[in-house]
């Protein structure tokens, strides 16, 4: 048998863009922010691309279905969100990365790290079954106690838990709230492990919304000193889009030097 | 007629997604991974609600195709060869794997005059060029190729299946009988045994030999624990 390679996501990957990934547990506040420094970046004149935990038009279905009818069991709810983490990446997050630009992603591959060990998944397994994964050059891990989530989860906007985000499906507690906190808090844990084994970067997520904020751009400019953005519409540069078409062709060849 | 408990699988019939495997093959969002996961999560669904609880009471589980179908068409499409076998490494180890083992001309013959070459038993997927028959005939090579490859690696039973019918039936038989009166779990393959996440159980699966070789295959099982022979077979 062929020698176990290095999984990809131990090493930077090799395209000009770059993918900025965002952590931590339901209520955390991390969309919050993320959305916050899409907002930012695209002020800043980037070109951003957004992606989603659980998205992809593939599965999305499925999973709802499964949830609905509760049928899914740790290894089936692993393999779904290994297949739309694979369809997302192959469809909207590579071909960005590799054209150059800059891709956002509420979530990623360590999500299934920390939900998966949970549901007594082996964690070797889900780490060979993501080798496939890229590496993101920066990745965000918003630290909140579980109370904390849990009082944002029920005075926000949603007011309400779900089944499988409160771990019911483990059989921890009948009560949601009780069942949340202990499978929460086991996910807090494993999140620890994950930091450590991967480099996340760690904000506090119980810090101010705007102080946080100020923490990730900080972190975010510093990932993005080398980076050269790449634009594939010119429309803000009418005047130049037009002279290539005017001007003969000798000054036209200069006016394509002057742009590098 | 000999009295055993039967279970019958087969590859896209669990519940959770055959739905939504058919309609992902009608649009063009397969990419290499997602394919090898959707299959895999079709499985897993079926290992977990059909096999296992099929070979725990004492079944004979018959399988057509098992994941030995995934490693070829994934291989054949690209992905690595260890990932595959990774993503797979839940699965147990069936007690007997037959191969019902074809040319590719034999088994072109036999598609169309049957039901005719499809888009996905072309491998036109793969855009190996625009025309279906050659598409087809380089496709499951390739297929074969990876099974012949697979029988010595996971010790599969060949079958010639360019012979009759009938023939091919007792030739199964020959196989499939002297493992149910072994009645004890019996592993097949030491590689994969090694990987086998599940030690409890073992199962068993016919594996077609290239994607469509001939359909009537069928397979045992036997039980971790001990077996009753011959029990009568309540209705599965």
């Amino acid at each position: 048998m062929t020698t176990p390679a290095k999984a990809p996501f131990t090493v930077p990957h090799p395209y000009p863009g770059k993918l900025i990934v965002v952590e931590g547990i339901d209520g955390s506040g991390k969309s919050t922010q993320l959305s916050l420094l899409r907002k930012w970046l695209e002020s800043q004149g980037y070109n951003i691309f957004f992606t989603e935990w659980n998205s992809s038009e593939l599965v999305k279905e499925t999973t709802r279905r499964g949830k609905k009818t509760k049928v899914l069991t740790p290894l089936t709810f692993s393999l779904l969100h290994a297949t739309d983490f694979a369809n997302r990446l192959y469809h909207q997050i590579l071909p960005p990365l590799k054209a150059g630009m800059i891709v956002l992603a509420d979530r990623y591959m360590y999500t299934a790290f920390a939900r998966d060990a949970v549901r007594g998944v082996s964690h070797s397994w889900v780490r060979r079954l993501y080798s496939f994964a890229v590496k993101p050059d920066l990745a965000f891990y918003f630290r909140v106690p579980i109370e904390v989530s849990l009082s944002r989860l029920l005075e926000g906007t949603r007011a309400e838990l779900k089944y499988y985000e409160a771990g019911m499906d483990l059989g921890l507690s009948t009560n949601i709230v009780e069942s949340f906190k202990i499978f929460q808090s086991r996910v807090l844990n494993e999140y620890d492990k994950i930091v450590d084994e991967f480099g996340l970067t760690v904000i506090d997520a119980t810090l101010e919304i705007d102080e946080q904020q100020e923490q990730v751009r900080e972190i975010v400019s510093k990932t993005l000193a080398s980076y050269k953005p790449k634009r594939g519409s010119h429309a803000k540069r009418e005047a130049l889009f037009w002279r290539r078409f005017t001007l003969p062709e000798s000054e036209g060849a200069e006016g394509e030097a002057d742009r590098h | 007629m000999q009295g055993y408990g039967v279970l019958t699988t087969g590859w896209t019939r669990s519940d959770l997604m055959a739905k939504t495997i058919a309609s992902a093959k009608q649009g063009n969002i397969l990419d290499p991974w997602s394919y090898s996961l959707l299959y895999a999560t079709d499985f897993a669904d079926r290992l977990e609600h059909q096999i296992i609880p099929a070979l725990r009471s004492g079944f004979v589980v018959l399988s057509d195709r098992y994941i030995y179908t995934a490693f070829a068409r994934n291989v054949v499409r690209g992905c690595d060869r260890q990932w595959i076998r990774d993503v797979f490494g839940f699965a147990i180890v069936p007690d007997l794997v037959c191969y019902l083992r074809i040319d590719v001309d034999t088994l072109a013959l036999r598609v169309i005059e049957s039901k005719g070459m499809t888009y996905w038993e072309s491998g036109m997927d793969m855009r190996m060029g625009a025309d279906l028959y050659d598409s087809f005939k380089k496709y499951q090579g390739m297929i074969i190729e990876e099974f012949d490859k697979m029988a010595e690696e996971f010790g599969f039973q060949i079958v010639d299946a360019r012979r009759p019918p009938e023939e091919i039936q007792e030739a199964l038989r020959a196989r499939i009988l002297p493992i149910l009166k072994e009645g004890r779990t019996k592993r097949i393959g030491k590689a994969a045994a090694e990987k086998a996440a599940a030690e409890k159980a073992a199962e068993q699966a016919v594996e077609k030999g290239s994607e469509k070789a001939a359909e009537k295959v069928t397979e045992k099982t036997s039980e971790p624990v001990p077996v009753k022979e011959k029990e009568p077979a309540p209705a599965g």
